[in-house]
Formats: C-alpha cells, structure tokens, sequence
C-alpha cells in the first residue's frame, strides 16, 4: 500500500497528479476463503479489515452485489452520535465513536470525522423529559450529553428559529459535543484500501444467490453470480437484504426492509456549524464540507426495494426545515435519492451468531448504522475470529426477541421512522 | 406516492391510507405457550419479501376498511387488492 501524506501529495502535485493507482485490486474470486464478508459496505469492509489486522484472518473476501460503498454506504446523511439511551447501546455506539476518532490516522485516509456538536431539539414538555432522561442516562453510562436552553442553543447554532411564535417551539435541546460528522465514501474507500494490503479480495458485481450447507447443517460456501465460494466461516452484512441472503439458510428475521431517503441543496458557504435534528417535527440537518446542506428524510410507509421512496416524504421534512430555519426556504434541493434500511421491532441492531453453524449477522440498524461502521466492522470480525460475541454486542442477539430482552432504542433512534 | 385500490372506495393516494405491515400471519391459538417459537415467529418475524408480497392497508381517511393488497416490492407497482377473508 502507498501510504499517503503531505509529501506524497506535493510530489503528486509537481508531477501533474498523473501517479496515482487504484486504491484496491479488482480480485478474481478464489475457490474457497477462510472467511467470506457479504457486503460491501463500510461494515462488512470494516470487519474484513479488524479480521485481517487484529486476528490475523487474511485470507479473506469480501463479496458486494454492486460496488463498493453504493448502497446505504453511500446513500445515508454521515451522522456520528452515541447518545443512546440503554447501557448496551451506549456502550455499542460509544466503541464506533472512539474507534471514529483515530480512525484517519488508523487508516492512512482522511475520513473528515467531524466532531462538530449534534444537536437534538425539544419542542414540548415530553420531549424535554425524553431528552433529560437521555442525558442523565449517557451520564451515568460515561458518555457526553448536554441540555441546552433555546438562547444557548441559538448561540450553539446561529441560523436555527427560537422564536416563541412556531408551530413548534424550541425548548431547548441536547447536545452531543462529540458527535458530529464524516465522509461516508472515504470510510468505505479507506477501508476497502486497507483491508486490501493486508491481502483481503474485494470482489465487485458478485451477488449471493445462494448459501450452502454440510449435513449437519453448518455453512459450506456460497454460491454467487460469479461462481461458487467456499468458506466454513461466513459473516452478512447486506443491511436492507439480510432477510434475503439470511433466507437462503431458512431463517426469518424480525426484520423490514423501509426506502429511506435522504436530499442535498445546492452548494453554499458555510452556514450551519452543527448537526441539528428534530424527533418531533421531523427534521434532520447539516451541511457537508462541499457546502450542500445535506438532509435525512424519513421511512417510506411501506416495505421496499426499490432504493426510491415518494415525494411527499422529503416534502414533509422540507416544511419543518423551513420553520426551524428560515434562511433556507429559498434554498433549491439538487438531489434526492433512497436506501433500503433494515429496521428491527426494538430499533436495535442484531450483532451475533446465527443458528446455523458458521453463520454470522450483522443486520438491523435501520435508519442510523454508518455512526457505527467502524464499531459493528470491528465486533462482526471479533465474533467471526472467536466464534462468540464480544461483550459489548453480546445483548444484540437474535434470541432476544424470542427471550423478551429487547433493547427498546426508539425514542433515541432520531427522528420517527 | 402510491395510488392504492381500495377495493371498497376505488383507487385514492397512499396519503389516506395507514400500511398494515404483512398480510395473513396466523395469530397463535389461545394458551399457545409463551416460551415457544410461534409468538415470537408472529410477533417479529417477517417474510420481509423480495417480489410480491401481500399486505395489509386500511382506508384511514375513507372508509376505515382494513384490505390486503399484493404489491411487488421491487417496482412498487400493485397487482391488486381483494377484501380481507379472500383470497
């Protein structure tokens, strides 16, 4: 691997920037791994990486239906945040935080983590109960939280409306200092570079169209639209397709599959310092390094694949955008565009074994899974090495739905889905 | 937006309906053991289908009906609706 710095970068400069290769082979698959990764995003690149370089499980694949970093990958709003409010989910989220803050160094890429301040408003007394006890809840759990009045607020963010005459006034908000933003495709290129000099295949337009199984019913392989892989250890991580892929081993998921979508404006100068968002009135906003306010809209109704969702939805985020921000109204929206979230009844993800021997998951985290990629890539690989969960995603099993131990994440999965 | 068929009130747009989620899950007969696989297969596991998938929607603001439709999760597009208790 080239390794990047100042001075590969003036050296490029001065020789026209004609030096530069690809950042991963295109591999040819092989016949057999020792560990297959079905997907391709930035979790399943992730737990390709932390198998190759903290369990020394090289001779890996990573096998991606399209390309890299093309679904929800590339497709969410790049929001980091670990304000969660159960002590299991805190500590899930707050271990992909930690890992976020190295990870450019980590990596040798410049993923642009952005610790800018998430800010998360109150409009009725309710919701100001919710946000405190979130807040005394991340407390007790080691992780930052803050109430902010509607003047600190303001001060927080310039350009948001706390005036008492909305529909919907600010009453204030939390605030997570270290939550913030990143590149969403610089985490799945840095990984996808990494993992790849460490010996991983990358191996593009290879859908799974079937899972193979011994007679005792433990994983054998695949079976793609590239050919038949063998591995006796396999890990999915096809976010809005689990219950696709995991259906080929028969098991069903407590899972939907939802169109999420999500829109930018044209380019502007820097104006909004902070992630906002607004559980209440549905509005989720920040703005990306280019300068397009980049804005998550919500779930479609109904349960699809179509990567598209309805018009009605972005408008619906439009209008309290506008409310809580009235120096946007004249801005025009350039893009929109959907993603296919996997969402679980408790809005917790499902990090663990399967029945099936050999079969591992990584699915679930609905609206919200990019602030946990380096997290959930780096405990799917600890799972897959030992064969066992790490402790920190032991509870996110698939058995607590039929146990009753649900992790009930609904209020702090961010606005209303 | 969809335009959804109501087989009652005719096609309205997807803003006057409520979705049901999957359609025809078997609720577990009373006194069905709670420690057992079938509650927990009706409660949270979902076909989650790829293709056509039947489900429920009801009339919210028509006539309150709940119906099944059959709607290909890969286009969207509705195949039909028929009343609950057909087929």
């Amino acid at each position: 691997m080239r390794k990047f710095s100042g001075w590969s970068l003036l050296l490029g400069g001065l020789s026209g920037q004609r030096g530069w290769r690809p950042q991963w082979r295109a591999a040819e698959p092989k016949t057999g791994y020792d560990a297959i990764i079905v997907g391709g995003g930035g979790h399943g690149l992730g737990a390709a990486y932390y198998l190759a370089k903290e369990h020394g499980i090289r001779n890996v694949a990573v096998l991606e239906k399209g390309w890299i970093g093309g679904g929800n990958t590339g497709r969410n709003t790049t929001i980091i945040r670990s304000n969660y409010l159960f002590s299991e989910s805190s500590g899930l989220y707050d271990h992909a935080v930690k890992l976020w803050e190295n990870l450019s160094q980590e990596l040798n890429y410049n993923v642009m983590y952005s610790p800018r301040g998430v800010l998360m408003l109150a409009h009725s007394v309710h919701d100001e109960q919710v946000a405190k006890r979130h807040i005394h809840a991340n407390y007790a759990n080691g992780v930052d939280n803050e109430w902010l009045t509607p003047a600190e607020a303001k001060q927080f963010c310039p350009p948001l409306n706390i005036s008492a005459s909305l529909r919907y006034p600010v009453l204030g908000g939390a605030l997570q200092r270290r939550g913030g933003t990143a590149r969403h495709d610089a985490v799945a290129w840095g990984y996808a570079r990494a993992a790849d000099a460490l010996g991983v295949d990358i191996i593009e337009n290879c859908e799974v169209t079937n899972l193979r199984r011994d007679s005792n019913g433990a994983v054998t392989g695949v079976e793609t639209t590239r050919g038949v892989i063998e591995s006796r250890r396999i890990g999915v991580s096809a976010a809005g397709h689990s219950s696709v892929v995991l259906g080929f081993a028969g098991i069903r998921l407590p899972l939907e599959s939802f169109p999420l979508q999500a829109l930018v404006s044209e380019p502007v100068k820097p104006v909004m310092p902070c992630v906002v968002m607004s559980n209440s009135i549905h509005a989720y906003v920040s703005q990306s390094d280019k300068g397009e306010l980049v804005i998550g809209a919500s779930t479609d109704a109904y349960t699809s694949y179509t990567q598209r969702g309805a018009l009605h939805v972005n408008q619906h985020t439009l209008e309290a955008i506008c409310e809580l921000f009235p120096i946007f109204r004249r801005m025009r929206m350039l893009r929109n565009w959907g993603g296919i979230v996997d969402v679980t009844p408790d809005r917790s993800p499902i990090l663990a074994k399967t029945p099936v021997p050999g079969l591992f998951v990584n699915c679930g985290w609905g609206t919200g899974g990019f602030k946990a990629t380096p997290g959930a890539g780096h405990l799917l690989a600890w799972t897959m090495a030992h064969d066992a969960p790490h402790p920190l995603n032991s509870a996110f099993t698939l058995e607590r739905f039929r146990h009753g131990t649900l992790i009930d994440e609904a209020a702090a999965a961010a606005v209303t889905h | 937006m969809l335009l959804i068929p109501c087989p009652y009130c005719g096609t309205r747009p997807e803003l006057e309906f409520s979705y049901g989620g999957q359609a025809q899950l078997a609720r577990p007969a009373a006194g069905t053991a709670a420690e057992g696989d079938q509650w927990t297969s009706y409660q949270y596991e979902r076909s989650n289908t790829k293709g056509l998938h039947t489900e429920r929607w009801r009339h919210t603001h028509g006539c309150g009906r709940f119906f099944n439709v059959i709607r290909d999760t890969t286009t969207d597009k509705i195949q039909r609706s028929f009343r609950s208790g057909e087929r």
